[in-house]
């Protein structure tokens, strides 16, 4: 996630990410960052800054020190698991002549 | 005034937005990853991280192939140092320019000649202040905090671009600074929406969105005027005069004076030349004045058949110089307000911070996804008030 150092709390606020429904069947997307005081005034921040023009109808504000992150970058060994198992996707089969609904 | 004739849009207003949709669907599927075959591991470079002292040449490596693909820098990458100070610089002067620039238009926002007019221009500024928080936040990606950039703006450390130092002088000044240095804002702007820093990328796609209800809007108030009386039409060609300049100047001294231009390109922060997107800038507003009945002050402006763009004559870079160190008609003005805005705001800032501080809880609520949580908006009343 977005995560500078966080902020001496004398001088700003905390620090919080915003995910947004943009309509319902939709998940809620990361929208950006903002700093808030609290939970409350982070989600009035939140409706003004990232739906003035009916962009979402529904809002989470997440302290963005609660984030837990991979490391260090975005080709973290973490994901190596993944790399090896072709066989996951269905394109890795090839199918006879034929074969339909398959 | 005739609403049959006005025209849908400015023209070149279209290809502008339609560039900023590309860039935008380009991010949404920038990252996805090919599946891996079954020899490969689709890995590009070497990995490294937890325990491994990481080997900077190996991780510029990465880092150039990566810009080299044309892919996105994110927060987290490794990144050069020097690539980190020039983002920081750019960002925080933009972040700088949407908040300062404010002021130009807030002077007429109690004297607006109509109470429509009143509400589109404080919906615009409303969106400049939006613009400087998104530019403030990806400007902390890179670790530094908003608080520092503040301090640097306000003892004059960083800067903000030159034309907010210029008058609004009668209400057609609104019109020609948001038609003149939002639509040349625009032209600067839509190809960040495709620079290698993720998060500016994505900050300068909401921005060139809204940018273009700005652009729209100046346009159309320059509108009425030119379509009202002569003294209406008077004022209108006064304000262009005096905004056509300080407008050609955004775009910053010629390629060959520019100091961070060569590197910023290299680094795909930058994609053209400032000689370049000048000139598409001439080239985009020389119809739409003609449109509005305007001329731009420029005895020399042309079209020239050869080179197929409008001749024209530079800005004075002198003046922008001056400018820009702080001898403009209204720099000591401009930065005033601001640092008296900020002082002024302090009992809020701290009234809330100690409000929050009493009520703190700690945060175990239930999932948000789960029910009503209280860190959510209600969704159906939302819909109610969409509907
Ligand atoms: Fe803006
Ligand atoms: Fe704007």
């Amino acid at each position: 996630m977005t995560g500078p150092p966080a902020p001496d709390a004398r001088r700003d606020w905390p620090l919080w990410e915003v995910f947004v429904r943009a309509r319902r069947g939709l998940a809620h997307t990361h929208a950006g960052s903002l700093h808030a005081p609290d939970a409350h005034l982070a989600l009035h921040h939140a409706r003004d800054l990232y739906t003035r023009r009916g962009e979402g109808v529904s809002l989470w504000v997440v302290p963005a020190a609660a984030i837990t992150a991979t490391s260090p970058d975005e080709k973290d060994p973490f994901f190596d698991p993944a790399a090896d198992k072709p066989y996951r996707h269905p394109a890795f089969f090839a199918l006879p002549e034929g074969a339909e609904h398959l | 005034m005739d609403k049959d004739e006005h025209p849908l849009a400015p023209p070149g207003a279209g290809e502008l937005l339609a560039e900023v949709e590309a860039a935008h669907t380009a991010l949404r599927t920038a990252h996805r990853t090919t599946p891996p075959t079954a020899t490969g591991t689709g890995a590009a470079g070497t990995p490294h991280g937890h325990g491994t002292a990481p080997d900077e040449a190996g991780l510029r490596a990465h880092f150039e192939k990566v810009i080299a693909d044309d892919r996105k820098i994110e927060p987290r990458d490794w990144m050069p140092d020097a690539y980190r100070r020039t983002l920081v610089r750019q960002i925080a002067q933009h972040a700088h320019s949407e908040i300062v620039g404010m002021q130009p238009e807030a002077n007429w926002l109690t004297r607006a000649p109509s109470l429509a007019r009143k509400t589109i221009l404080l919906a615009k500024v409303q969106d400049e202040a939006g613009h400087g928080l998104y530019l403030y936040a990806a400007a902390e990606t890179l670790g530094v905090h908003r608080a520092d950039l503040l301090d640097a703006l306000h003892e004059g450390r960083q800067r903000y671009l030159s034309f907010i130092n210029y008058p609004t002088l009668t209400w057609a000044d609104t019109g020609a600074l948001a038609w003149l240095t939002d639509g040349a804002a625009i032209v600067n702007q839509v190809p960040l929406c495709r620079s290698s820093y993720g998060p500016y990328a994505r900050a300068m796609v909401r921005v060139c969105k809204e940018e273009s209800f700005h652009h729209r809007q100046g346009f159309d108030s320059l509108w009425a005027l030119t379509h009202g009386t002569p003294a209406q039409r008077q004022m209108a060609q006064e304000a262009v005069d005096r905004w056509w300049y300080p407008a050609l100047a955004m775009f910053g001294p010629p390629h060959h004076a520019s100091v961070h231009s060569e590197q910023s390109m290299a680094w795909r922060i930058k994609r053209f030349t400032n000689d370049e997107l000048r000139q598409r800038f001439v080239d985009i507003c020389v119809p739409q004045a003609e449109l509005l009945g305007l001329t731009p002050p420029d005895a020399h402006l042309r079209w020239n058949d050869d080179r197929g763009h409008y001749d024209f004559t530079p800005p004075d870079f002198d003046e922008l110089t001056r400018v820009i160190k702080g001898d403009g008609p209204c720099n000591r003005q401009r930065l005033a307000h601001r640092r008296r805005a900020h002082d002024e705001g302090a009992w809020v800032r701290e009234a809330a911070a100690a409000h929050a501080a009493k009520h703190r809880t700690p945060h175990h609520g239930p999932h948000p996804a789960a029910t009503t949580a209280p860190a959510t908006v209600d969704e159906a009343a939302a819909d109610e008030a969409a509907a």
